[in-house]
């Protein structure tokens, strides 16, 4: 290359690399060739070396295996004691995440690493338990043996002949950031296990026969060997990518592998991934629905089948077609695929031509300039017939076999009586006629059937000589013929048109429910009403039980109540690894397979906002599309979240604005509300000394209307900030009118003086439930208002009364003054507004307070005009009557 | 109430130190002899010491609550407490008579105001035995006889509104809290009834009452109960 500047790409990845292991625990592999090394001896005395330096450790899990030294080593060290899990009746020990979590030392002890979970723990596998402990950022020390490790797990059985089960799959141990070999010669290990270190008792026998056998152990080191140095080099192609490039990346090459519900699929996808990892490729696992629903266990096998592929580092990808050849091209040249993997098929000529040509032929034929390896599957793989992996499962074939069986009968029956009118030959056609009809409603199988079966009855009992097989006549022997094929070809074409047909209406009905999901997202006004939409239709859509959790802002998770169910403790705890991890969960994954929900994370821009959960029927499955749908259905979710979010954050930009204008207008008003009257205080203070009687009296009444004037400011401040924390908490109870309306006049005091004042109060009034002090203010406020807005002299009016037909109360307080400015009548009730006619006094606050009041107890407030002039403002009060007093 | 008998004595509990001059002021020109405390603790501790005749406490106390203050004093002493607040706290104001505070006065308030809740505190309780004959306005009731007449004409009260009146003049000039009133005369299953209180009160006023509308003599506290005020 010219350009000797680092591959921004691959510096970019370093960094995250690095990025994400300072977070993370430090994670070291103690490996070795076998059982018996000295592994956890090894990590044993490691430990006891961190300890002396001051390390805070403590083991999670350390099997001894009763082994004397190793059980030495562990008595000096911290132990943090194991989980009991009990399963069919037998009490299994486990290493107890939560507590490790919880204790939160720097390092701690996880043996085995390859380890399988006792059934119902968090993670089906030990090393997701730690990797788990390293993104709590705590170390972990483990132990690992070279048949363990994923890519070399098909080596080592080759090797042994023994199946290997557990395995650890080959990105995880990339987090590793030291491997350490545990080596041992083979003689001294079988020497070791002569004296009873490895195996005590018979076991140490039957071991060294199989397993330990001196040519076995030779490979198996040098495997393990080859590993650890494997990886030392990928060590230093990493360190050297970020240095100046030097060689020509390969990573132009990417591989391709068809990825199905056939066991022998689990062989192919590590063969490509060792394939990949040699050439520095990246690789892509495919798997391709058609309309044709696997049976359950298929089903479940494919879904093991791409979780290995996803585990190994391959890159998952689903689609859906009912020609798989065709798909499998569309793919590989939309991800630039170089090289497509196919497994060798064992499946007969003629069973292909069957399912619609030979899958491996065609893809050569599409596959252009694209290279394709054939890839022989093993038989030991697995016991599973090789059908399973085609055979399509209709709804009811017994009833579809039922009803050909039914129709071939009544034609036949017809035929029979017909027989002597029409001839064999016209039976023929109506026999064809049958078949296709059938193919319309029916299977391909059965449809098959229909067409042998019809075949061989009208050959039978039809075409002469009745009653046997034989045909004399060529021309009947070529009709016959000529009827099989086209009885045949018939069912075969419409079988296909319709699978066409249902895989269209499939993805139609997919389609709609998306639209459908983001019309009404985008119909709803809010984050409730979307959510209550989209779960609806979700459950209604995957005929199952839907919730929704939602981050609350204090890191926890809330269910929403648009949810049709509600999570138990355990499923909530589901719920939460999901949200943290940021990872799906529950059934169809490999995280808590064992729940019965399907647990999908909304994550957006790398926030997880909260999880959406289907629970569907444990008998019901949900297919792939059906589970691309949910996750679609769970971004769109997250989407509306966001914008929730989004709406939320520029709201309290705007009311941060809004405050900062009240503050200001609130400081001018406040400043100048308060100034004048502490003027008049002081200036009246200072002269009462010096004045003479008379004058001291006049002295004495400014400042008492200075100080009432002072007192209503601070009251109407108060009463407008409990209203706007949300403080205020009407106490409802029975009010009398006439108390109230007595109140509210002594309340207002002289400010009414040179007001002609009038009340109209019925007498028989009832009573009725309000906030009597919060009344008392509004009713005194609104009088207050009148006296403060209307020339001396005008009279005001105060009117109560029962509106019967709309059952409420309602006060009234009406005036003669100049009424209310059109300008003024939107914002009549916002506070800080004031009549531009005011006289002196007031923040504007009083009809904001009236308001906030009124509403707080259920009612509402109106202004208008008074007719022959004036302003009228009337109060509405909810009205309900109370239960009969008894008279005593 | 009577400057010539040796002066009552006043305990002012507020840790203002200028309403503490106010009051003080105030109290002495109307003749009661005043002491200070600026705090509850203090407070309570001047209260054992000189046992006064009269407290006014102030509710909000840096150190301890009035409502706290009430609480331990209602334990070993019946001395009658007035309590000053400040407007909207009526839940308070409640708790503080139903803690045992005899009257209350909300911030700010006038000289008059006070003198006159004072004076009515410090009269002694009156009870149905040493008082035969209760008058106010033009009312007069004969407790012995069970006889309430208004200008001399008998009255006709249900015994609920007899019980309703005589509760209000037992604590003459004092605020009674809905919630006395219902546990008195209905029991204390009945204290969410307010309505049957309502009920009788507008009854009540209806036949002592010249104005029932505008009442002289029975008194409403917004949001707290009723006081009887004799002028």
């Amino acid at each position: 290359m010219p350009d000797p500047r680092p591959d921004p790409d691959a510096l970019l990845a370093s960094l995250h690399r690095d990025e994400a292991r300072a977070r993370r625990g430090r994670l070291k592999i103690f490996f070795g060739m076998s059982p018996g090394v000295g592994k956890t001896y090894a990590m044993l005395r490691a430990a006891h070396q961190q300890l002396l330096d001051g390390v805070d450790l403590a083991v999670g899990i350390v099997e001894t295996h009763g082994r004397r030294e190793t059980e030495a080593l562990l008595a000096g060290l911290p132990i943090i004691p194991r989980i009991r899990i009990e399963h069919r009746g037998i009490e299994l020990t486990e290493l107890d995440l939560e507590a490790v979590l919880v204790r939160q030392p720097t390092l701690v002890l996880v043996d085995e690493f390859a380890h399988t979970n006792a059934p119902g723990s968090r993670h089906p596998k030990r090393f997701q338990d730690v990797v788990e402990l390293l993104d709590a950022g705590i170390d972990v020390f483990t132990t690992l043996n070279v048949q363990h490790v994923e890519s070399r797990a098909d080596a080592v059985r080759q090797i042994t002949g023994a199946p290997v089960h557990e395995t650890v799959p080959d990105p995880i141990l990339d987090l590793a950031n030291e491997i350490e070999l545990v080596d041992l010669t083979p003689e001294a290990l079988r020497e070791r296990l002569a004296e009873g270190k490895v195996y005590l008792g018979e076991r140490a026998a039957t071991a060294a026969e199989n397993f330990f056998k001196d040519t076995h152990l030779t490979a198996l080191r040098e495997l393990a060997l080859r590993f650890v140095a494997e990886r030392v080099d990928s060590r230093l192609r990493e360190l050297r990518g970020t240095g100046p490039v030097k060689a020509v990346w390969r990573s132009g090459e990417r591989l391709l592998v068809a990825v199905g519900p056939s066991p022998s699929s689990l062989q192919l996808v590590r063969w490509t991934r060792r394939m990949a990892a040699a050439q520095g490729a990246a690789w892509v696992a495919v798997s391709i629905e058609s309309s044709r629903s696997l049976a359950p266990e298929a089903q479940r096998r494919l879904e093991q089948n791409l979780a290995l592929a996803r585990e190994l580092g391959g890159e998952v990808v689903m689609t859906h077609d009912e020609d798989i050849a065709k798909a499998l091209v569309r793919v590989a040249l939309q991800r630039n695929a170089t090289q497509i993997v196919l497994g060798k098929s064992r499946r007969p000529r003629w069973l292909a031509w069957v399912a619609g040509g030979n899958l491996n032929d065609r893809v050569i034929r599409l596959s252009g300039s694209i290279d394709v390896y054939l890839v022989p599957a093993e038989r030991a793989a697995g016991k599973i017939s090789p059908r399973l992996d085609w055979l399509p499962v209709e709804r009811s074939p017994g009833r579809e076999y039922g009803e050909v069986a039914a129709v071939l009968a009544a034609l036949t029956l017809a035929g029979w009586m017909l027989m002597p009118h029409s001839g064999y030959l016209a039976i023929g056609l109506f026999y064809l006629v049958a078949v296709i009809v059938l193919s319309l409603r029916v299977g391909r199988w059965p449809v098959l059937a229909a067409g042998v079966g019809s075949a061989l009855a009208w050959d039978y009992l039809f075409i002469p000589p009745t009653f046997t097989i034989a045909i004399y006549k060529l021309e009947d022997g070529l009709m016959f013929g000529a009827y099989i094929v086209v009885a045949l070809v018939a069912g075969q074409l419409t079988a296909r048109i319709r699978a066409q047909e249902r895989n269209e209406r499939l993805r139609e009905e997919r389609a709609t429910a998306l639209f459908h999901l983001t019309q009404a997202l985008a119909a709803a006004r809010s984050l409730d009403e979307g959510a209550f939409a989209a779960l609806r239709q979700a459950d209604s859509l995957f005929s199952a039980q839907c919730a929704l959790l939602l981050n609350d802002g204090a890191n926890a998770l809330t269910p929403h109540f648009a949810g049709s169910f509600t999570l138990s403790d355990k499923e909530r705890g589901v719920a939460d690894w999901a949200w943290r991890n940021r990872r799906k969960a529950g059934r169809f994954t490999d995280t808590l397979p064992s729940a019965e929900g399907f647990f999908i994370p909304l994550v957006r821009e790398d926030r997880s906002l909260g999880v959406l959960v289907i629970r569907v029927p444990a008998e019901a499955a949900l297919t792939l599309a059906q589970r691309d749908l949910a996750e679609s259905f769970a971004l769109q979710l997250a989407l509306l979240v966001e914008g929730e979010q989004f709406r939320a954050a520029g709201e309290r930009e705007k009311l941060l604005a809004e405050s900062e204008k009240l503050h200001r207008t609130l400081l001018d008003g406040v400043s100048h509300e308060l100034k004048t009257p502490l003027a008049v205080l002081s200036a009246a203070a200072e002269n009462m000394a010096l004045a003479d009687s008379p004058t001291r009296d006049r002295l004495a009444g400014e400042i008492q209307t200075a100080t009432r004037r002072l007192h209503r400011l601070v009251n109407n401040l108060l009463d407008q900030t409990r209203l706007e924390s949300g403080a205020l908490r009407p106490k409802l109870d029975w009010c009398d009118a006439h108390d109230l309306v007595n109140a509210a006049v002594e309340n207002v005091g002289e400010a009414l003086v040179g007001h002609p004042f009038e009340t109209d109060v019925p007498a028989e009034i009832p009573l009725f439930r309000a906030d009597f002090a919060l009344m008392e203010q509004v009713i005194s406020n609104l009088i207050l208002n009148a006296a403060l807005h209307t020339p001396p002299g005008t009279p005001i009016f105060l009117a109560a009364g029962m509106d019967g037909a709309k059952a409420r109360v309602f006060f009234t307080v009406a005036d003669r003054g100049p009424g209310l400015p059109a300008a003024m009548r939107d914002r009549l009730f916002k506070k800080f507004q004031r009549g531009d006619a005011a006289k002196a006094g007031g923040l504007g606050l009083g009809l904001s307070i009236i308001r906030g009041f009124v509403a707080a107890q259920g009612g509402e407030v109106v202004a208008g005009e008074n007719p022959g002039g004036g302003a009228v403002f009337t109060v509405y009060l909810p009205f309900t009557a109370h239960s009969v007093v008894p008279v005593e | 109430m009577n400057p010539v008998s040796p002066a009552k004595e006043i305990l002012v509990v507020d840790d203002e130190v200028q309403i503490r001059r106010l009051l003080r002021l105030t109290l002495e020109a109307a003749g009661y002899a005043v002491r200070e405390a600026d705090g509850g603790r203090a407070g309570l501790d001047e209260i054992i010491r000189r046992a006064p005749d009269l407290v006014v406490l102030d509710l909000g106390l840096p150190d301890l609550g009035g409502l706290e203050v009430l609480r331990q004093l209602r334990g070993w002493s019946r001395v009658p407490v007035l309590i000053l607040t400040v407007r909207a706290e009526e839940t308070e104001k409640i708790a503080a008579l139903d803690a045992g505070a005899d009257d209350y006065l909300t911030k700010p308030f006038g000289a008059g105001e006070l003198n006159a809740r004072v004076r009515a505190m410090l009269r002694r309780a009156p009870t149905e035995s040493d008082q035969a004959i209760a008058t106010f306005g033009d009312v007069s009731v004969d407790f012995s006889a069970r006889v309430v007449r208004r200008q001399g004409a008998e009255v006709k009260l249900t015994p609920r509104e007899y019980g309703l009146l005589k509760i209000l003049l037992l604590h003459r000039g004092k605020v009674v809290t809905h919630r006395q009133i219902l546990r008195e005369l209905w029991g204390p299953k009945s204290e969410e009834n307010t309505h049957y209180l309502r009920v009788h009160m507008t009854h009540l006023r209806q036949k002592v009452e010249a104005d029932p509308h505008r009442p002289r003599h029975l008194k409403t506290e917004s949001g707290i109960g009723y006081r009887l005020v004799e002028e």
